[in-house]
């Protein structure tokens, strides 16, 4: 019987106070659960993201034929801009800070964050600043690019509003994205279950820590960079006008000790989403979880001290460039040791191809390829070849789209069946990944080559005798490929809520405690929380119950007792009780 | 193997394909130099990893009465390929250090390339064989001035066999002056000045375009090196001058116009 009773932990207080839910939309705007603000913030993120990518076809039909009217220079510039800010400050982050805010809490045993109304803040901060910027488009869309380099942006040169609704887009997501850091922080630090110590935090959750303390750092720049833009524009100071003693090289250091931060912000918590996809499907631990761990923290040390590799070919000392070179070279290698540790953990596993994990691969090819041109790109006279040409444009989506959404994908596969109670579709969840990755490869594929024979970004248009056009053809037929590979997610999305097979609470056989809960879960998410004992506490969870299982068949007298939300580990434990994992 | 062979080897027919635009200045030929060494080191690395990747994922997929290792690390591979990264980053960074000499040093002028700078009054300095000239950036157009005073809009016009210094200002917003074959590009930042050199041994055109958003016709703001025989050089630059002169103090705009007419006229010269 000693061991039947280590599966009913004493049992806790589950909420101070019940409200019953009203079960209308009022109760979706006025939500504090967590999942349920992590819902919101997926699906409006995902409507950004649908815009951004109509945005991103536009410009691609424009190039895709020399000296094209399609969209006009005005258009273009204003397409830019939008694009880049729409899928960095309106899509890569916050959907980040929707599946954190779903899945922390769940992973690591809490009843929700640690201040939930703040968390309820953060979201509607995050949709002040899309609604300010998106009002823009009524008016004039902002057209400087997403890093908005004065004087370009200043009032003599960006006189309409639609730059200051940039500047409030970045103070009102910056903001959000403040807050929710701090509390994914508290939140994290404080609220474990017990035996969760930092050496048995899951490596999502790493990321997501990890993140959290870089928006902190990089956040506070930012906002008083934009500050001060906006005070040049309209109150007469002069921090970024050369006219007048101001430098504009102070705001291109002041938005890229932002801006570099900003690339491993939004990459770190799609690390952690590969760290916890990989081991579930190779059926094996992840290989090196300290090396993974440790490789996190490092990035976001060195990620603040790299920014100038974006300022390159600016009047900069040589020795200065040498120095930005050489850390931006360091970073490489606890990214590198984080891909071989990811590889190594396929290694003698027993690989169960399911969607998340083609994802999962798929992101690790194209991610390398991203890493090797960044580190191309971090070798100074290389990059006074490349950059600010469609070279850098390749670099950077191989790492953003490939990598970034890549890992939103394989999160969207792995965690659906844990949010709605319903499995996606796997044929059309392939469907979408072969689409997406030949449409990636594509699509940026021959970019590289446009930058290597000198097309710059953001031109509008270019001439037939720069012979372009063919490369810039198949780039645009790869977009509305990879266009595809999305909508078919989206639609296996939407058909799943509805017809997906019903999921059960562990359908993976997954490792976290995210899937001890019910799927979807209760409000308050555990009955009982278990004590933490690994890095795995499902796969011990099983393993108890296989063995209490086996005790009670050798003792027929022995009557299980288990708490209401291990269900799902019964259920998971007798299925697959015959096989190892 | 058999590409990095052909890469090793690898001609124009690679340049603006895998390699970088190169083949109009020396530096731009250092730069494609390290890069294809750079490529070659990344290509290596790129199909061990996809190729381990590509092998686990066959030789490891689940199959009946197959048990997955329960591994969880190993200290000594984690310290054996941390260092292994950091080594090759450190080769990476001994290249270039060993590269940027001819990159960023200007090269020396040809033996008769230092009769020209008397013809266009360019003050003699120490060891300096280089032929400076100013380049401004504004919206949308790049203006070159010579040492004689002579000046020229989107079209520049080098003697060749000559170092060119090239002093890079803007009047307006941030430009970014690349043309690729003659190296790599230097951006044109109002209240600061850049700099970038080229030598051109051959007569030929090398075109560029500004490579930094600078407003609605960025994509218009092309620049295009035109190197000619020195005397044919000393010729024309000496002709802009007189004809700059006879047009008095016109307006910038009368300039402009007389500009794009001399640059006309003299584009067969050579
Ligand atoms: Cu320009």
């Amino acid at each position: 019987m000693a061991t039947t009773t280590s599966l009913a932990p004493v049992p806790q207080i589950a909420t101070h106070r019940a409200e019953p839910d009203r079960g209308d939309w009022t109760s979706w705007v006025t939500t504090t659960d967590h999942k349920r603000i992590g819902i919101l913030y997926l699906v409006t993120c995902f409507v950004f993201f649908m815009v951004g990518g109509v945005e991103a076809l536009l410009m691609r039909s424009q190039l895709a034929v020399p000296n094209n009217t399609l969209i006009n220079a005005e258009h273009y510039n204003q397409l830019v801009t939008m694009h880049g800010t729409t899928m960095i400050f309106l899509f890569v982050i916050p959907v980040w800070a929707g599946f954190a805010n779903y899945m922390v809490p769940l992973m690591i045993g809490a009843r929700d964050m640690a201040f939930p109304r703040l968390n309820a803040l953060s979201y509607w901060l995050f949709v002040a600043g899309g609604v300010v910027f998106y009002s823009s488009v009524f008016w004039n869309p902002p057209d400087a690019g997403w890093f908005s380099y004065t004087p370009l942006s200043n009032g003599t040169y960006s006189p309409t509003a639609g730059q200051d609704t940039w500047i409030y887009l970045i103070h009102l997501t910056g903001l959000a994205s403040a807050i929710g850091a701090i509390n994914i922080v508290v939140t994290i630090a404080t609220m474990r279950a017990p035996g969760m110590g930092w050496g048995r935090l899951p490596l999502f959750c790493w990321g997501v820590l990890t993140q959290a303390i870089m928006l902190i750092v990089a956040i506070p720049v930012i906002a008083g960079a934009v500050t001060m833009l906006l005070t040049d524009r309209h109150f007469h100071t002069c921090y970024f006008d050369p006219r007048c003693g101001g430098s504009p090289l102070l705001w291109q250091h002041l938005f890229w000790f932002f801006g570099h931060p900003e690339v491993y912000i939004m990459i770190l918590p799609g690390f952690g989403v590969i760290s916890e996809v990989l081991p579930v499907f190779a059926r094996k631990p992840i290989f090196g979880y300290r090396a993974i761990a440790a490789s996190t923290v490092g990035i976001a040390f060195l990620s603040v001290l790299v920014w100038a590799h974006h300022m390159f070919t600016a009047p900069i000392p040589l020795v200065v460039l040498a120095f930005f070179m050489i850390s931006s070279m360091a970073i490489a290698v606890p990214t590198g040791v984080k891909v071989i540790n990811w590889v190594a953990t396929l290694w003698r596993g027993s690989i169960v191809f399911r969607t998340p994990l083609y994802f999962a691969c798929g992101f690790l090819v194209l991610f390398t390829l991203g890493g090797l041109s960044g580190v191309m790109l971090a070798i100074f006279p290389i990059d006074w070849q490349v950059h600010g040409s469609y070279f850098v444009v390749a670099h950077f989506h191989f790492v953003l789209v490939a990598g970034a959404v890549s890992a939103v994908m394989a999160a969207i596969y792995f965690w659906f069946p844990k949010m709605t109670g319903r499995m996606l579709s796997e044929s059309l969840g392939k469907l979408s990944f072969w689409f997406q990755f030949v449409g990636f490869l594509v699509t940026f594929g021959v970019q590289h080559s446009l930058g290597l024979s000198g097309m710059p970004r953001r031109v509008y248009t270019y001439n037939a005798d720069t012979g372009w056009g063919t490369d810039n053809l198949i780039s645009t037929i790869g977009a509305f490929i990879l266009a595809t590979g999305v909508l078919l997610t989206v639609f296996n999305v939407v058909r799943s809520l509805k017809y997906g097979v019903v999921a059960g609470p562990d359908p993976w056989k997954a490792n976290t405690l995210e899937w001890f809960s019910t799927s979807p879960p209760p409000a308050h998410n555990f009955d009982v929380i278990p004590k933490v004992t690994s890095v795995e506490p499902m796969k011990d969870l099983r393993a108890q119950i296989a063995q209490d299982s086996r005790n009670a068949r050798a003792t027929p007298t022995a009557r299980m007792r288990l708490p209401v939300g291990a269900a799902g580990a019964v259920q998971s434990a007798t299925s697959g009780g015959g096989e190892h994992v | 193997m058999l590409l990095v062979g052909r890469l090793a080897g690898a001609g124009p027919a690679w340049a603006g394909v895998i390699t970088p635009e190169s083949g109009g200045s020396s530096n731009a030929d250092s730069i494609e130099g390290l890069y294809k060494i750079v490529l070659i080191i990344a290509t290596v690395i790129f199909c061990a990893v996809a190729g381990a990747l590509v092998f686990f994922l066959v030789r490891y997929r689940a199959r009946p009465g197959h048990v997955a290792s329960q591994i969880r690390g190993n200290t000594r591979l984690e310290l054996a390929w941390t260092g292994a990264a950091a080594l090759i980053l450190v080769v990476l960074a001994a290249l270039t250090f060993s590269s940027l000499h001819g990159i960023v040093t200007p090269a020396a002028s040809g033996d008769d390339a230092g009769a020209i700078f008397a013809t266009v009054d360019q003050p003699p300095a120490p060891g300096d064989h280089a032929l400076h000239i100013k380049v401004t950036g504004r919206q949308f157009v790049w203006r070159f001035d010579y040492p004689n005073g002579a000046y020229s809009y989107e079209e520049l016009q080098v003697p060749i066999d000559t170092t060119v210094i090239v002093d890079i200002y803007s009047l307006d917003v941030n430009h970014s002056w690349w043309v690729p074959k003659l190296g790599g590009k230097f951006d044109a930042i109002p209240g600061y000045v850049n700099h970038t050199w080229f030598k051109i041994t051959k007569p030929g055109v090398f075109t560029g375009q500004c490579a930094e958003l600078c407003g609605q016709h960025h994509a218009q703001m092309i620049a295009t090196v035109r190197a000619v025989p020195a005397a044919a050089w000393e010729n024309w630059v000496a002709t802009q001058k007189q004809l700059i002169a006879q047009a008095g103090t016109a307006d910038a705009l009368a300039h402009a116009k007389l500009n794009s007419q001399v640059g006309a006229g003299q584009v067969e010269n050579p």
